[in-house]
């Protein structure tokens, strides 16, 4: 458990000193969602229908962009080959780093929702279910994202690579995060909506890691 | 888990050697090395020799549990390596060619994360961490950024490592490699002291590194011959 908590402070200590990422990803998040008044026109009807879409789609995307950077630098200054040989489980490890990546680019993109569900007009009722589900929904993606960061490492252009391997495992997370505030919004019950999701962060939590620790210790051989 | 090796050290209560039978390597569909034996007993040392490309690092690579070897077995005296990795990470340091220090953490902060992943007690690994320091000579660098460093520097931020956190099995390839003349001596000294203790150094060189009464290992007599007779 020490381990844990040392690998997620580093973690947390690198993101802070490079301070970049998290920026960049919350700063991606907001420019591309305010493109869509400019793309759509600013009518708040046709924003209002869309808006829960456009967000989700939106922190799936930003959510992806610091991907590659999860186990890259690990990788190329050979930290990784002391992390897999560190005495405790791989699996430990991942969750720990994942829990960083989480607090760095999946709580920053939950604070600047809210804002933006005002800009795109989003019916009042969602606030509270835009919230619940992109705080259960945003550690899944970065579960199922560090799969894709391990495996390919090593690989040329892994970053497109990445999205193409990912972004099908994150429709599910979409499709339920979604309906969920669509149901809030139209007065039915958001429940069984947010309880899919429960089911798959609660799916992702031991399999994700299981799956990232097997794809690190194949990058190291 | 965590326990044997530290209680090992602090006394000098006998080891059981590390040893590998049979040991056989393949990378990228070429036999690199094939039935390779070697033992190492407490207190000694093993240097693997050979040329470039011979599998010197694909060797260490194996002994540290980071490559799966294509046959063979490892031993910890009677129990397979293979059977607690855990563990057997517990009691080895590899020391390899990339130093794994981070460019926005300073000295101090790079060696003390990874002494505590190693050994989580908080109050031993800061002791360990400023006899690491001072042992090789960055003290006065403790708290200078990891992208300021010299190559040099950086080898001697990941060798403070070894001391940093106890383990007797200690693997490193080519832990020479940019240090000075005075640094190389000052590693010879830690390398005898750590066997005195009872460790084992395995390391790969292509410079003269003085360790009295060491074993070597020519990586060249296990390699397959190829077709036209050459090894």
């Amino acid at each position: 458990m020490i381990r844990f908590w040392e690998v997620v402070r580093r973690d947390l200590r690198l993101a802070l000193r490079q301070g970049s990422d998290s920026l960049m990803v919350v700063t991606f998040f907001v420019l591309t969602v305010v493109l869509f008044p400019f793309g759509i026109g600013p009518e708040a009807g046709i924003l209002e229908r869309v808006a829960a879409g456009v967000l989700w789609v939106t922190a799936l995307l930003a959510s992806m962009l610091s991907l590659d950077r999860l186990f890259q630098t690990d990788y190329e200054d050979g930290s990784l080959e002391l992390l897999v040989l560190t005495p405790t489980s791989l699996m430990v490890v991942v969750l720990a780093k994942v829990l960083a990546h989480w607090l760095t680019t999946g709580l920053p993109l939950l604070a600047a929702a809210p804002i933006l569900a005002v800009l795109l007009h989003m019916n009042a009722d969602g606030f509270a279910i835009l919230l619940l589900t992109m705080l259960i929904g945003t550690p899944v993606l970065s579960l199922i994202g560090a799969i894709g960061a391990a495996l390919v490492l090593g690989a040329r252009r892994g970053g497109v690579l990445v999205s193409l391997l990912i972004l099908p495992l994150y429709v599910p997370v979409l499709i339920f995060g979604v309906g969920a505030i669509d149901a809030a919004v139209q007065g039915r019950s958001a429940e069984p909506h947010l309880l899919i999701l429960g089911a798959l962060l609660a799916a992702c939590l031991p399999l994700a890691p299981w799956a990232t620790a097997a794809a690190l210790r194949q990058a190291l051989e | 888990m965590d326990f044997c090796h530290t209680r090992a050290m602090d006394t000098t209560e006998k080891l059981p050697p590390f040893s590998g039978h049979g040991l056989g390597c393949i990378r990228g569909g070429r036999v690199v090395f094939a039935g390779l034996d070697f033992a190492v007993a407490p207190g000694e040392a093993l240097v693997l020799l050979g040329p470039n490309g011979s599998g010197k690092s694909s060797l260490l690579r194996v002994m540290a549990g980071l490559l799966k070897p294509a046959a063979g077995k490892l031993a910890w005296g009677e129990v397979a390596t293979g059977a607690d990795p855990e563990l057997h990470a517990a009691r080895t340091h590899y020391v390899g060619h990339h130093d794994a220090v981070k460019p926005v953490l300073s000295v101090a902060e790079n060696i003390r994360f990874w002494a505590r992943l190693h050994q989580p007690d908080a109050g031993l690994a800061q002791g360990a961490v400023e006899t690491a320091l001072t042992r090789f000579g960055l003290a006065h660098l403790r708290d200078i950024p990891g992208k300021l460093l010299s190559a040099g520097q950086k080898r001697r931020t990941n060798l403070a490592r070894l001391l940093a956190a106890p383990s007797p099995l200690w693997l490193l390839d080519e832990p020479t490699t940019a240090l000075d003349r005075h640094n190389i001596k000052v590693l010879e000294t830690v390398f005898a002291q750590h066997r005195a203790a009872g460790g084992m150094v395995v390391l790969s060189t292509h410079q003269d590194v003085d360790l009295p009464g060491a074993r070597t290992l020519h990586l060249d007599d296990f390699a397959l011959e190829t077709e036209d007779g050459q090894p």
